[in-house]
């Protein structure tokens, strides 16, 4: 018996999307009950180039990009360990920060 | 990378499977900066990149993949290095010019470290300069706040260094530190360079320390001394009277390999400043630039 998967729609912002080789949405299938970090460990697995842009090699998310599960930022909840929902896109934006000396 | 002086470039790593610089999962640390890339003299393809939290990283495929220098991230001193101002960085990679197993570099605030083996083993190299910020032993083994260090490639066993307070040459490999900033309109500053033709000539730019960081008396100076510190002059003819406010950064500074030399620097309020005859005098190359990080020198 195979446990259910479910088909994540992520939303790229324009500077990831050449990385992707794709259009604004890539889907990653993930089982059901599956985490943003398991599906960060997908996205790393079929686009590494990608992935590494949205977490540093501890795994990590950097600090200009957020995620968000449909409209909740993960930082607000439970960062990577957040579950996904079925049905409801991911987002992965980079944030309105940065630029400064800090 | 760029192979045609900056019009085009290539990330090589775009691609690859891993990022070129990153911490090994047995550190438990991420990259924050790359604060110096630094080719080998020596040995071709070889590539130093000093990054923040500081650490040294080797690459031999000429800057594509990079892996940790596990001597130095051993070190014993190293859970006790503190951030500068600008982070806990590894800021200066001074490869030897002819030994490629000799390599010193320079923390804030760690001090200066040396290796002889290739990266096995690091001494700290720091006796004789003292560390005014620190309350009870002022001449520490390590923690100085060591801003540049620079050398000559006709005599490596000279070098140069600008500390965070106090202007210092060794004469002996790093193993002992001689104050030099007798002279001076002030012993604070970021870059310090050797002449490229000349190893008794090096020229700094002193700043005002710690509460008002600007250039000594508002006004750039590039401090130029012939006698390997003995003596210092200003040189100011060309550069604005005044009163400036924006300081200058630790690798905001260099010289091209012309002889006379040119010398130029960059400061925090986006300007750029050429002095084609050693320094004697000086142009605006441009303003208006964001913050000038880093100033290199190419003929093209």
């Amino acid at each position: 018996m195979t446990a259910a998967r479910i088909s994540v729609p992520v939303r790229l912002p324009g500077a990831l999307r050449d990385l992707a080789g794709a259009g604004p949405v890539v889907r990653i299938d993930v089982p059901a009950g599956a985490t943003v970090g398991d599906l960060l460990d997908a996205l790393g697995r079929d686009l590494p180039a990608l992935e590494r842009r949205v977490r540093d090699e501890s795994g990590a998310l950097r600090p200009h990009v957020n995620v968000f599960v449909g409209t909740s930022n993960v930082r607000d909840l439970a960062l990577l360990a957040t579950p996904l929902i079925p049905g409801t896109e991911v987002y992965i934006l980079p944030s309105v920060s940065g630029g400064g000396i800090d | 990378m760029s192979d045609d002086a900056g019009r085009t470039w290539s990330e090589p790593a775009k691609e690859a499977d891993a990022a070129p610089v990153a911490f090994p999962p047995s550190t438990g640390t991420s990259l924050r900066d790359i604060w110096q890339l630094r080719l080998s003299p020596t040995e071709p393809g070889v590539v130093y990149a000093g990054v923040e939290p500081a650490a040294l990283f080797r690459s031999e495929d000429g800057g594509h993949s990079f892996h940790l220098v596990q001597g130095l991230w051993d070190h014993p001193h190293r859970p006790t290095w503190h951030p500068g101002g600008g982070g806990l960085c590894l800021h200066t990679v001074l490869p030897h010019p002819t030994d490629p197993r000799t390599l010193t570099v320079a923390i804030s605030t760690g001090g200066v470290y040396r290796t002889g083996d290739g990266g096995e083993t690091w001494e700290a190299r720091n006796k004789g300069i003292r560390a005014d910020f620190l309350p009870e032993d002022p001449y520490p083994e390590y923690g100085q706040c060591v801003h540049k260090v620079d050398l000559h490639p006709e005599r490596p066993g000279r070098l140069f260094l600008q500390h965070h307070g106090g202007v210092y040459r060794s004469d002996d490999d790093a193993a002992s530190w001689t104050r030099i900033d007798g002279g001076l309109p002030a012993d604070f500053g970021f870059p310090i360079a050797v002449h490229p033709h000349r190893p008794d000539t090096v020229y700094v730019l002193p700043l005002h320390a710690d509460a008002d960081r600007s250039p000594a008396g508002h006004r750039y100076q590039v401090c130029r001394s012939d006698d390997a510190g003995g003596t210092w002059r200003p040189l100011t003819e060309g550069l604005p009277d005044g009163p400036c406010h924006a300081s200058v950064l630790r690798d905001a500074f260099c010289t091209d390999q012309g002889d006379p030399a040119g010398i130029y620097f960059g400061t925090r309020d986006g300007c750029v400043y050429a002095g084609r005859d050693d320094g004697e005098s000086w142009t605006e190359v441009v303003r208006h630039l964001p913050d000038v990080l880093c100033v290199r020198a190419a003929v093209l």
